[in-house]
């Protein structure tokens, strides 16, 4: 099964002013028990996002009304680190985020994102301020993440752009929406012969009685 | 082409260089747990898909098991993941060291002690500590759940080569430091970030002498500094190791000869050129402690909480965040923190060096009033293994909770967690916050400085405890 293409999006901006944003933050362990794939927006960013008795934050950037809606989240240095949990991405997914734009995300978090067509968006800390003051100055920003062009766009009455860097490998995969088990397997042969020439100390053993 | 310990491993596992860039890289050991699998089963069930080896894959349930009463899962939610987890590997035939077996345990704990971590190979598990397994020359990194699912389908990973960071200890360790000061020295000096998109190889004396489960502790860590992940070439601390015979799966007589000629080969060229390098002395680092909500916001023992404009790399509004969410004064001395719990356990350090390590301090002993204090061993034969040689009478004699195994309080899937407002000095891997459980405030430490800790109830520095 492929994944929903990823070639541009247009949406409001909502901006998260942190750094070292870790996984357990954007999703708390407690979501993490369940064995399906979908409901966990309801986890995202929990403990920021919700009082003790279950009602909004009114402190939490996101919970802010100029955010309702928002496709597009904006944060600092280092997204995304710690856990591999990739209920993560999903979480930020079903909230109804397409793109997440940062000063730098950690590699596994990038990796999950990439395997579910959630666009990780890499700017300089220069641009990231950048952003961050115009959504600041302009309630209800909205913005252009143009994943063939390379591009973000703040739609601004003058409007900023900002060029990003993208490995190849991932604009395809992202574009395309592939199937990536489906292409491996299509290499079962080389796999096949490459596992005939496994060097010994990784020949599997019976399992101990 | 002179090459290092990781472009060895790399180039002999390249199944196919794909047209994108990136290489088909074969997987021979898969570790999977009940946390991160369950969804990549149902993916396989959905497309009509096998498990292509399962006899290469080996599962293990860590996170959610309680510690006090092992076979009754309170919380039905649990239950059922890890039912899911015993149903998954039945129908796909994967070897599953469950509740009821001798061998459970933490996943990155009984990869090596079952001998299914080995040199040369590549090992993959959806956790990000299984860079712990880069300890034997091991190429191992956490991936997620779709890549959990790609290798139970196919044996293999699509990935990109990362850099290469060679991070040298220079000199040797000063008493009562540890392999854990070493990782979070690491972290502090480069930052959560500083290894994104590298592997690091440690090298240099101090690693040298370090034995195979301190040397896991250095490459568990490896993550927390955004490291892909951290490899340790093997020596014949290795190789003994692996050949003292308690280890089913690792090779044995005349296959443990061929494999030895081979592991001997793996050892990073003498020109092998890295990406990146750094060079720690060794000699200078004190005892750790971590002060903020992530592992490069640490400082030694005789330190003090920082002022928040005086964190180097970190910006004011960070350092401010982690101080109030941590409850902390800057100026205050580290050693004048008062803890509430001490929590020893974790992939990171419940092996039985890091169990002896904590008994050692507190044998004899007691632990301070008003602290709690659990001791989790990191699987059920490190358990059985401290019991034999009485490590926990020792606990239970200072106050301590001893417990059966599990990841427990590292990160509270379980019910150890951490109450609002409670300081924690911990063995675990992580100080984020809500981690150790919602509004809970950890330090990380050294089993030593946990064991210290428990018994002053604050902070103290090991180097001059009688």
């Amino acid at each position: 099964m492929g994944m929903t293409p990823f070639r541009s999006h247009k949406g409001l901006i909502a901006t998260l002013d942190r750094s070292n944003v870790d996984t357990d933050q954007i999703i708390p362990k407690q979501f993490l028990k369940a064995i399906g794939r979908t409901g966990f927006e309801k986890g995202l960013f929990h403990d920021w996002r919700f009082l003790a008795d279950g009602k909004p934050n009114p402190q939490f950037e996101l919970n802010r009304p100029e955010f309702q809606g928002a496709s597009i989240l904006v944060a600092r240095n280092n997204f995304g680190c710690g856990s591999s949990r990739e209920h993560a991405v999903w979480a930020i997914q079903q909230y109804g985020f397409k793109a997440v734009i940062a000063a730098g995300f950690a590699d596994i978090f990038r990796n999950n994102s990439v395997k579910n067509g959630l666009l990780t968006l890499t700017l300089t800390e220069a641009e990231v301020e950048e952003i961050f003051q115009m959504a600041g100055r302009c309630k209800g920003l909205t913005a252009t993440a143009n994943l063939e062009e390379q591009r973000v766009t703040l739609h601004l009455p003058e409007e900023i752009s900002f060029h990003f860097e993208m490995d190849g490998g991932v604009k395809e995969h992202l574009i395309r929406g592939l199937d990536e088990i489906g292409l491996t397997l299509k290499r079962e042969s080389e796999i096949t012969s490459f596992e005939a020439k496994r060097p010994f100390q990784n020949r599997h053993r019976e399992p101990p009685p | 082409m002179p090459k290092t310990l990781f472009e060895k491993i790399w180039d002999s596992h390249i199944v196919a260089a794909l047209p994108d860039g990136n290489a088909l890289l074969y997987v021979d050991r898969h570790l999977v747990h009940e946390v991160t699998s369950p969804q990549a089963f149902e993916g396989l069930r959905l497309a009509n898909r096998k498990v292509r080896r399962p006899e290469l894959t080996f599962a293990t349930m860590d996170h959610n098991v309680p510690t006090s009463d092992r076979l009754a899962i309170a919380d039905p939610i649990s239950r059922a993941q890890i039912e899911a987890l015993a149903k998954n590997c039945a129908e796909f035939g994967i070897a599953l060291y469950d509740l009821a077996s001798d061998k459970q345990g933490i996943v990155h704990i009984i990869g090596p002690e079952l001998g299914l971590t080995l040199p040369g190979a590549t090992v993959v598990c959806g956790d990000s500590h299984t860079s712990t397994h880069g300890a034997f020359g091991t190429l191992a990194f956490g991936i997620g759940t779709s890549e959990v699912e790609h290798v139970l389908a196919t044996q293999c990973l699509r990935q990109k080569k990362p850099l290469t960071f060679k991070v040298e200890f220079a000199g040797n360790l000063k008493p009562r430091v540890t392999a854990k000061d070493m990782i979070l020295k690491l972290i502090g000096a480069i930052g959560t970030a500083g290894g994104t998109g590298h592997v690091f190889e440690y090298c240099g004396p101090a690693i040298r002498g370090l034995s195979m489960e301190a040397r896991m502790t250095v490459c568990n860590m490896s993550i927390e500094a955004g490291a892909r992940a951290g490899m340790i070439a093997p020596d014949d601390t290795t190789f003994e190791y692996l050949a003292s015979g308690a280890r089913p799966f690792a090779p044995q007589g005349k296959e443990l000869e061929k494999a030895l000629a081979c592991w001997r080969t793996l050892p990073s060229d003498p020109e092998a050129k890295f990406d990146k390098e750094l060079t720690i002395d060794a000699g200078q680092i004190a005892p750790q402690v971590t002060w903020g909500t992530n592992p490069g916001m640490v400082v030694d023992i005789t330190g003090r909480v920082p002022q928040p404009d005086q964190v180097p790399g970190m910006a004011r509004k960070d350092v401010e965040q982690a101080l109030a969410y941590m409850g902390l004064v800057p100026g205050t001395p580290i050693t004048g923190l008062k803890l509430d719990v001490v929590f020893i356990g974790s992939c990171t350090n419940a092996r039985i060096e890091d169990l002896r390590a904590a008994a050692k301090i507190l044998k004899g002993r007691k632990k301070a009033d008003g602290v709690q204090v659990l001791v989790v061993p990191g699987s059920e034969q490190v358990r059985r293994q401290a019991e034999s040689e009485g490590l926990d009478r020792v606990f239970k004699e200072a106050g301590c909770d001893w417990r059966f195994a599990g990841c427990s309080m590292c990160l509270g899937m379980n019910p150890d967690q951490l109450k609002p407002g409670q300081r924690c000095a911990s063995t675990s891997n992580r100080n984020f916050e809500g981690r150790q459980g919602k509004g809970g405030r950890t330090h990380l430490v050294s089993p030593e400085m946990a064991a210290a800790a428990a018994i002053a109830g604050r902070f103290v520095d090991i180097r001059t405890w009688a």
